[in-house]
């Protein structure tokens, strides 16, 4: 299995076996349930936003249903990276894409557990003035 | 710590359609804080991110840090430290928190009124810059805590140490991977060291939030 993580996210996929090690094949359902981010006409989305792909970049990037993500992130100048034997990969967030969500000044989204494990967003609390906190045990 | 003081102002403001969402990070997941949050007897939301989501979301770099956001989901103060201060004399930390929490009243009462609130031009102008040395490092900082976590923790702390490196500015990752190798490693002599150094360079660990109020509490 190799393990592929985005923030907050991670996913086990089915090692693809004969592909070389230093490429991160994987169909689009999957790219999309761990990254957010779906390939479509217009090129690669999310939420609200599509990044334009170069004329012919997925000619060699794509195989059928699969997709080889790690030259699509570096193509796209997005972080990526592995660990030594290739078998957890993380996709990172571009900087640009950060910074431009958080000029639009909309609060980023985000789910996370309470210590009995339930799940809080902050879109739950739409209608309220919320006070986001952070602290730590250390 | 932080948790019983934001307790008593969450139970005197509740009534007023705020409420306030605290946000452990901590790779060591809810083990590390079920005794803080249970001991504060918490009625706010109290949240756990092992993987400091919130911290690349709203780039922010040191705990506390604090971001408003607006009954729509606008930011209306983005991050900044929450009122705490760095300093040997307790009145001045009690100053600091008490103009930060007064703040915090005036906003919850007078809306976009308060004049704590910035205008959209300023909340842009007070948003840390996102460099593309802090994205890779909080990709290296996700896949350094996934790997120490899994066990593989000479990996891990490859990463973790890289993340240190690519942000600098960045307390919530170095006193992190400290506290992974140590429970009790956040502080000490690295830390002092690397606060020396930070200082030095002119930067202050717990920056004063941009409120015409803070002077009071200046020099």
């Amino acid at each position: 299995m190799t393990q592929v993580l985005a923030a907050g996210r991670e996913l086990s996929i089915a090692a693809a076996g004969d592909r070389p090690s230093d490429q991160l094949w994987m169909n689009a359902k999957d790219l999309q349930e761990v990254s957010g981010w779906a390939l479509e006409p217009e090129g690669l989305c999310k939420d609200d936003a599509c990044i334009p792909l170069a004329p012919g970049l997925l000619d060699k990037l794509v195989d059928g249903e699969q997709i080889e993500v790690s030259g699509l992130w570096t193509a796209l100048d997005r972080p990526i990276l592995h660990d030594a034997d290739h078998a957890t990969w993380m996709l990172g967030e571009a900087a640009a894409d950060r910074s431009r969500q958080l000029a639009s000044l909309v609060a980023p989204d985000f789910s996370l557990p309470d210590i009995d494990g339930k799940l809080h967003s902050l879109s739950d609390y739409r209608g309220k003035k919320v006070l986001i906190a952070s602290w730590a045990s250390w | 710590m932080d948790l019983p003081v934001w307790q008593k102002l969450y139970e005197e403001l509740q009534d007023q359609n705020f409420v306030i969402i605290a946000v452990a990070m901590d790779s060591r997941g809810v083990s590390a804080v079920r005794g803080p949050i249970t001991k504060a007897k918490t009625t706010y939301v109290s949240l756990i991110d092992r993987d400091h989501v919130v911290s690349e979301l709203y780039n922010m770099v040191n705990v506390p840090q604090a971001v408003w956001v607006d009954e729509t989901g606008h930011i209306v103060r983005p991050t900044e430290v929450s009122g705490f201060a760095m300093s040997l004399s307790l009145s001045k930390i009690r100053k600091t928190r008490e103009i930060y929490f007064d703040a915090i009243r005036d906003w919850v009462e007078n809306g976009d009124q308060s004049h704590f609130v910035f205008s959209d031009a300023d909340a842009r102008a007070h948003l840390p810059a996102f460099t593309e040395d802090i994205a890779l490092a909080h990709a290296n900082f996700h896949l350094g805590q996934h790997l120490w976590n899994a066990g593989n923790r000479h990996e891990g702390e490859r990463f973790l140490r890289r993340a240190t490196e690519l942000n600098p500015d960045s307390w919530n990752f170095f006193r992190q991977m400290k506290n992974l190798k140590h429970v009790l490693g956040s502080g000490g002599p690295e830390f002092m060291n690397r606060a020396r150094k930070h200082s030095k360079a002119g930067k202050e660990y717990y920056p004063l939030p941009d409120m015409a109020e803070m002077e009071a509490v200046k020099s």
